[in-house]
């Protein structure tokens, strides 16, 4: 049920996030709309010769909207962005139930939104993060 | 402790019954009578036809169960029978106004008034009709507590207003707008009044004619009935003189190539097969509703209302939008609680069965205006009791906690 994402995990992301700041020295900036329910993230990345060296967000929304951008960003830090890209392409394909135990550790903290899939109303929260930065990985290969 | 009068009542639902789910959120959509299921069963098992069309007894039967369902309507909120159309839901209804009367009367430059606390289905067929004619769309303020007085209404209104639409009972606020004052103020501009009493006529006594408005639009599955049925009233000299709003079968007299003639209100505006199911529910939604009485639906609403904002109160961190006096809620409390989003407020209290409605409840401009992003809204119908209340107060006040705020 739903109340199991609301664990320790996710409320001290959500509470006390690690990566929720402004980021002045970042060279890409996107922000990502959930209209429906007006969750709202400003993604920060400082990307150079193809290594997220720094990241922030910014915004407002649910605690699984901001706790979901907070691991994600634990995740990708310091990563290629084709690590970066694979791993979202992981977490989509965990959002929509198909993915493998090791992919799932791959994830580390955020695969504890797995379970998410059977909440549709839920799933948009969790993934703007995660597409705001597909759309950043996009755009810095330009 | 749930009294015998509260479990009389609960009885009557199947869905509640049967289930330990504390149903908050009946200005969504509320539950359902036992009895107006089987009428809707009883209507297919026995009476269905298609109505209006056969030439045979059961095609008959099916027509005056439908015509009985629009005079028990008609009833209930002091209409007659050919002033009432039926459609799927207040949208519809509203809809209906915008294409079949807004269009064909609105010239450019003219002014339509809504109120920024309208539902999107009183504020978007407006915003199409004013697009499409060149008029313009003008927006009421109401206060932070959600009320609009004649006064704020009246500042509005010139001699190029044609249309005023606003809503009888707010679905966010839960309070009551003065129709009568705005009618006569509306009508002295020489303009109609088009009422949403899509949260007012399942909980208060309606009647259309002491409040004076032009439009009345409403939703059966609010009140009881089944989804897919809802009411347009229209005062019969406008109806009359609108043109339909669907084309199709049953609402032509003769057809040609070349054209038609309509057949005679209210049948003009029912084109295609209609939905006598879900009339024969709406029926037996409105024979429910009489049976408890107005008088004890809002007794009981309102004691329920001041349960839950005297709970609620006692929470820290909780803040109630709209009015002080819980009379004036009619069982609908919208709420927020500080750094807990609504969709959590609502995935926690799911948790615990409890179902609340969380977002923007179809009134963003409205949300926007009170500077807030999204609340979580209880509200309730005669089937709560103060067990729902005790259950619902006593995980609002563990919210903050389970999020991990002190
Ligand atoms: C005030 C108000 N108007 C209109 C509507 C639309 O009702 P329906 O969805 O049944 O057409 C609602 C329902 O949410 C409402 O609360």
């Amino acid at each position: 049920m739903a109340s199991t994402f609301y664990n320790e995990v996710l409320t001290d992301h959500n509470i006390n996030p690690e990566h929720k700041h402004s980021l002045p020295e970042a060279n890409y900036t996107l922000e990502g709309v959930n209209p429906s329910c007006g969750d709202d993230i400003i993604l920060n990345l400082r990307i150079e010769d193809g290594i997220i060296k720094d990241g922030s967000y910014e915004g407002s929304g649910c605690a699984i909207s901001q706790a979901s951008a907070d691991m994600m960003l634990d995740l990708i830090l310091g990563k290629t962005i084709e690590e970066a890209e694979k791993l979202s392409e992981i977490f989509l394909r965990m959002i929509k139930g198909s993915v493998s135990e090791v992919e799932l550790e791959s994830l580390e903290e955020a695969s504890i939104l797995q379970d998410i899939s059977h909440m549709p109303a839920r799933v948009k929260c969790a993934v703007l993060g995660w597409h705001t930065l597909d759309e950043i990985i996009n755009k810095s290969k330009e | 402790m749930m009294t015998a009068e509260d479990k009389k009542i609960l009885e009557r639902f199947p869905l509640l019954i049967n289930s330990d789910i504390v149903y908050l959120d009946s200005a969504a959509t509320t539950q359902k009578p036992a009895e107006v299921l089987k009428a809707v069963d009883d209507y297919y098992k026995t009476s269905n036809a298609n109505p209006l069309r056969g030439l045979y007894e059961l095609s008959v039967k099916a027509t005056d169960i439908y015509e009985e369902a629009r005079k028990k309507t008609a009833d209930f909120i002091n209409a007659s029978s050919d002033e009432i159309v039926f459609t799927r839901n207040a949208t519809e209804s509203l809809n209906l106004i915008a294409y079949s009367y807004a269009l064909n009367t609105l010239k450019p430059g003219d002014e339509v008034v809504v109120s920024i606390a309208e539902h999107h289905s009183n504020m978007l067929p407006w915003q199409f009709a004013c697009k499409k004619t060149g008029a313009v769309l003008r927006y009421a303020e109401c206060t932070k507590e959600g009320l609009l007085t004649p006064n704020m209404l009246e500042k509005l209104l010139t001699d190029k207003t044609k249309i005023v639409a606003i809503a009888q009972v707010s679905n966010v606020f839960g309070c009551e707008n003065d129709i009568q004052s705005f009618v006569s103020l509306v009508h002295e501009k020489g303009a109609v009044f088009v009422c949403d009493g899509a949260q007012s006529v399942p909980h208060m006594k309606v009647d259309v004619r002491a409040l004076g408005v032009d439009f009345m639009a409403f939703s059966g599955h609010k009140m009881y009935a089944p989804m897919g049925i809802g009411v347009l009233y229209t005062k019969k000299e406008i109806l009359e003189n609108m043109d339909p709003f669907l084309y199709g079968g049953e609402m032509i007299e003769y057809v040609t190539t070349e054209g038609a003639t309509y057949a005679e209100v209210p049948h003009k505006f029912e084109a295609g097969t209609v939905n006598a199911g879900g009339a024969a529910g709406l029926s037996k939604a409105i024979d429910f509703i009489n049976d408890i009485g107005f008088d004890y639906i809002e007794k009981r609403e309102s004691y329920l209302s001041e349960l839950m904002m005297t709970e609620l109160r006692k929470i820290p961190h909780v803040n109630i939008i709209g009015d002080d006096n819980p009379s004036n809620h009619h069982g609908i409390v919208t709420f927020t609680v500080d750094d807990v989003h609504p969709h959590d407020i609502a995935a926690i209290l799911d948790s615990d069965k409890i179902a609340v409605r969380a977002g923007h409840h179809c009134a963003q401009p409205l949300l926007k205006y009170l500077g807030v992003m999204s609340t979580a809204r209880a509200s309730m119908a005669v089937y709560n009791n103060s067990d729902d209340v005790m259950r619902f107060a006593e995980s609002v006040k563990s919210l903050r906690k389970r999020l991990g705020y002190n």
